[in-house]
């Protein structure tokens, strides 16, 4: 599925837990410039949901896909605005 | 006003003045509704959560929130008052225990959990699983909140019943503030909560 997305910057939170992944996401996201795509890797279970929930709630991402690879989490954001 | 149906339906001037009036009307109600739109799509969400805890578990749930919320854009106050206040002082909050006694959680009775050292021995237990879970300290938890903007603010009232310096609290906490400035945020709010 990720080869469908140009990735432009990938952020590594494995390991870490409930609220990092959204919060160093979003200070990701806040770097990049419109139409990039950030792609994140978690292992936390929680990060589905609330990465989800993180880009429903917030202007100007989107969430285009989200990927369970084993143990790991592949979410792939776009920054739309 | 000059409102009144005029009492001759085919009097020009007096239809004239009303379609005018009702014109002034509807211009004066698209203003009103596009300054409440304004205002509501400055609607950068609130959230204000007071912290009064100074326990190594209660220190958690409101730096999660804030931080969470903070990523989502929102404007975020944490008001530290009493207990809470430790939480950001940098000396005492790298020290914060859990209370092994009225802790259901424990896994042994309050006598046992009296004893001395219970609090000491079940706050490294915490610090071990919380390391080896990833979850992160209460340090990083500020340094996030007050990277993403979080307004981190030490009750003044406290500080001095405390006796506490204003240095010994991390940079960029907001200190000389009281219930009223507490207050003001909270009425603005979408979300309140006491923790």
């Amino acid at each position: 599925m990720s080869d469908t997305f140009d990735i432009t910057e990938t952020l590594d939170v494995k390991g870490a837990s409930c609220p990092m992944p959204v919060v160093k996401t979003k200070s990701a996201v806040d770097g990049l410039s419109e139409g990039a795509v950030l792609e994140v890797l978690a292992t936390d279970p929680g990060s589905v949901s609330d990465l989800d929930g993180w880009a429903a709630g917030t202007e100007g991402v989107e969430l285009l896909d989200q990927v369970e690879d084993g143990d790991e989490f592949k979410h792939y954001i776009e920054k739309t605005a | 006003m000059s409102t009144d149906t005029p009492a001759n339906p085919s009097d020009g001037d007096a239809e004239a003045m009303t379609e005018a009036e009702l014109r002034a009307r509807v211009e004066e109600l698209e203003d009103s509704v596009a300054q409440l739109e304004a205002d509501a799509d400055d609607g950068q969400k609130k959230m204000t959560i007071i912290a009064t805890k100074g326990t190594f578990d209660m220190a958690y749930p409101p730096l999660i929130l804030a931080s969470t919320a903070a990523a989502f854009g929102w404007d975020v106050v944490v008001f530290h008052t009493f207990w809470g206040l430790d939480i950001l002082h940098e000396e005492k909050s790298k020290k914060l225990q859990l209370s092994a006694v009225g802790n259901p959680s424990m896994p042994m009775p309050n006598a046992l959990a009296a004893l001395p050292g219970m609090d000491r021995m079940a706050t490294k237990m915490m610090e071990k699983r919380i390391d080896d879970n990833g979850t992160a300290t209460v340090e990083e938890l500020i340094d996030v909140s007050l990277d993403q903007g979080v307004e981190l603010q030490a009750c003044q009232m406290t500080i001095e019943l405390m006796d506490y310096d204003e240095d010994e609290f991390y940079d960029d906490v907001v200190t000389g503030v009281g219930a009223a400035t507490a207050l003001q945020h909270m009425a603005e709010s979408d979300v309140q909560l006491l923790v």
